[in-house]
């Protein structure tokens, strides 16, 4: 009998991207965990246990960002969860439609935005909505709707709206793609059993098709809340870290940014931010395991 | 081990054997100013090595936004050029309390700085100063000189005389009557609260009550300008809310609009932008015959890496900083940074000269929020940019703003806690 030889050739294989993704991932996420029990004081670094999370839940002003930031980003989820998910799917329903023509020119026009930059995106619509160059108020006028144009950016009440759905307008190609994938694979036997059934057109999308594709739907909602929960970018290139106007667009990452690197005459301070990134941390996870516990497994699947 | 004691030997010969080898010693100058690269590059750096053989200088600039936590990261991992570029006040006093940057007060032409010109880079108590003070931007009014011909109107000298001013332009309806927007917040707060504020809370001597806590900033001196910039609204072009710094400096250089709010340094970029004739004129006073105030804020020092190796070498450049002949190269290359020393620099744009002129009529004084009062959370400084844009767009009235300012100050600043 010879005991079974060590498998080395899995261990090589894997080593690569194991080795990156602690380097770059997981040593830095656990890193800033502890972070978070630290701050500073005579330019040594003490532990101070859960004394941050104290200042940013106790303290009146601080706990104020946090709430206003958090809220936002429900927002900006929920904008995202009403409008982008549901055109998603949609489209991908218009797109599976057999007889559309130029069906390929239409998926690409739509996905193409999904991979710029969000520089390019935040910068571009700052452009398109400027009430001085923009092309908005122009297109208002020239239909005789001027009177709807507001500096749309610039307002507390809508700001932040606005740029959720320019985010909105940048992914909507990926929601798009995924339920597209999902429709594609639904045999045509089963549309074919569900006709000869009587169930044809518009009630054949709702009693056939989309309960084969929802968990697809899963996958995306779940993705979009990580994405907008961890977003950033947007909002940084299009209203700088104050996220103005008045904190208007202030979400966490912003917020996060802020107090992690300071801004103008505030200095950044590492032990604060880790704080805010543990806490982002602990909503993202709060946030899946109610998906993956209390939704993933109750979904239905179906074998073809 | 072997290239340590090379190094070794190098610093020795380059110590012992003096000017003849002294071409070894090139400075490397960390830098935000990258704008200033083509200036250093064709003016300074040739004026300096004309009249130091030995010493060699490399100018390194970084990006304006990333500088602080590029440099941060260079001291500590020991590779930060010999010469520093300071920022005012608490970022570069940080660096001087680790232990980063030497303690430059005995330097010869130290002497030819003004106790305001070195605030920015002393220690609170002002025993230590670390950076030699390079320049300084004042703000003001700069004003499209043909419009003001066209609408028949003349230069402001009083608060009410500004908005008579601003008033005939809207009536006119060809410029907009100011160029200013409030997209950004810093604008509002720069341009606008610490531009005409100094003439309500009288300089320095309401700055400096304000630090000592004698004065609060939901005193009226503090108040009353948030309420005058709210004013300022009606005049400002459609959509001000969504209007950036980059549209405003566009809208006025392009001719459309009248008066722009404005810091010096917009000077050198406005002269190559603008084919019209600018003037410029101070923050107008409240009553005719006031005592005139003016924001001269100290932006820009440099200062000495302490572990640089060519301490000697960079004490010498630093003192060429603080001589005459830097001053002026400085202050014409760069219309608009306004030397700190006590030189008479002649300067050859008008607008810079009219800007610096009001320094003789006016007293001067730094923005009020600068000097330790930025030091906690919530940060003063930024508390200013939103505060300043909700009074222009009226979404909170001056008093609820000075009262919000003043609770956050108070949350952690000592002297406001009586």
């Amino acid at each position: 009998m010879q005991a079974p030889r060590f498998k080395w050739h899995i261990v090589v294989f894997l080593a690569p991207a194991v080795l990156v993704y602690t380097a770059i991932m997981i040593f830095p996420l656990f890193n800033t965990l502890r972070l978070a029990l630290y701050t500073e004081a005579d330019q040594m670094r003490v532990f101070v246990g859960l004394e941050n999370f104290r200042t940013l839940f106790g303290d009146p002003r601080w706990a104020a960002s946090f709430w206003n930031a958090l809220g936002n980003n429900f927002w900006f989820f929920l904008i995202h969860m009403v409008v982008q998910n549901p055109i998603g799917i949609l489209l991908a329903a218009i797109l599976s439609h057999p007889r559309l023509r130029l069906a390929g020119f239409y998926r690409t026009a739509i996905f193409v935005p999904t991979i710029l930059s969000f520089v390019i995106v935040g910068f571009t619509w700052k452009l398109i909505l400027s009430p001085i160059w923009g092309i908005a108020p122009d297109l208002l006028s020239a239909i005789g709707l001027k009177s709807l144009y507001a500096p749309w950016l610039g307002k507390e009440e809508y700001a932040l709206t606005t740029l959720a759905l320019v985010s909105v307008w940048q992914f909507v190609g990926i929601p798009m793609m995924l339920i597209y994938a999902a429709l594609l694979t639904i045999p045509e036997e089963i549309l074919e059993a569900g006709e000869v059934d009587g169930i044809t057109g518009m009630s054949a999308f709702w009693k056939i098709k989309l309960p084969l594709i929802l968990p697809s739907i899963g996958i995306i909602s779940i993705l979009t809340f990580v994405g907008n929960f961890n977003a950033f970018d947007l909002i940084y290139a299009a209203q700088g870290a104050l996220a103005g106007p008045d904190f208007s667009t202030d979400i966490l990452g912003t917020f996060m940014y802020r107090t992690f690197f300071g801004f103008q005459l505030q200095l950044g301070d590492p032990h604060m931010g880790s704080a805010i990134a543990t806490a982002m941390f602990a909503i993202i996870l709060i946030g899946v395991c109610i998906y993956l516990f209390g939704i993933q497994t109750r979904l239905r699947r179906y074998q073809f | 081990m072997s290239s340590r004691s090379l190094s070794f030997a190098l610093l020795a010969t380059t110590l012992l054997a003096g000017p003849a080898w002294a071409e070894d010693v090139t400075l490397n100058i960390e830098s935000w100013r990258n704008d200033d690269l083509v200036l250093w590059q064709e003016k300074l750096i040739p004026a300096f090595e004309a009249s130091h053989p030995g010493i060699k200088l490399n100018f390194t600039p970084s990006a304006p936004a990333e500088y602080n936590a590029i440099l941060n990261s260079k001291l500590d991992a020991g590779s930060a050029g010999d010469l520093i570029t300071c920022r005012p006040f608490d970022a570069s006093l940080a660096l001087y309390e680790d232990g980063k940057l030497v303690d430059l007060s005995g330097l010869e032409n130290m002497k030819n700085f003004s106790d305001v010109a070195k605030s920015a880079w002393q220690t609170d108590d002002g025993s230590a100063t670390f950076c030699v003070p390079i320049a300084s931007v004042i703000h003001g009014f700069i004003y499209n000189k043909d419009a003001f011909e066209e609408v028949g109107v003349e230069v402001p000298e009083t608060e009410a005389q500004f908005f008579e001013v601003l008033e005939k332009f809207k009536e006119d309806g060809s410029y907009i009557p100011l160029a200013m927007g409030t997209n950004d917040q810093w604008e509002a707060a720069t341009m606008g609260y610490q531009n005409i504020g100094p003439n309500y809370w009288k300089g320095e001597e309401g700055r400096l009550a304000l630090i000592k806590g004698d004065q609060k900033l939901t005193d009226e001196q503090w108040v009353a300008p948030y309420a005058t910039i709210a004013k300022w609204a009606p005049y400002m072009g459609d959509g001000f809310e969504a209007q950036t710094y980059p549209d405003s400096q566009n809208i006025f250089t392009l001719g459309r609009a009248a008066i722009y709010p404005a810091g010096s340094w917009e000077i050198a970029g406005f002269n190559s932008q603008a084919d019209f004739e600018m003037g410029a004129f101070k923050p107008p006073v409240v009553n005719e015959g006031d005592t005139c105030y003016i924001s001269d804020h100290t932006d820009i020092a440099i200062g000495l890496n302490a572990a640089s190796p060519n301490q000697d070498a960079a004490k010498e450049f630093l003192n060429w900083v603080g001589s005459e002949e830097f001053a002026t190269l400085y202050a014409n290359a760069l219309p608009g940074f306004f030397s700190l020393s006590d030189h008479d620099v002649t300067m050859e744009d008008p607008l810079a000269e009219e800007f610096v002129s009001w320094r003789g009529e006016c007293e001067s004084t730094i923005r009020s929020t600068y000097q330790i009062l930025s030091r906690g959370t919530p940060n003063l400084e930024n508390e200013t940019w939103g505060a300043s844009a909700a009074a222009i767009k009226g979404t909170e009235t001056p008093e609820e703003l000075g009262k919000k300012l003043e609770d956050g100050l108070a949350s952690w600043y000592a002297p406001h806690q009586k």
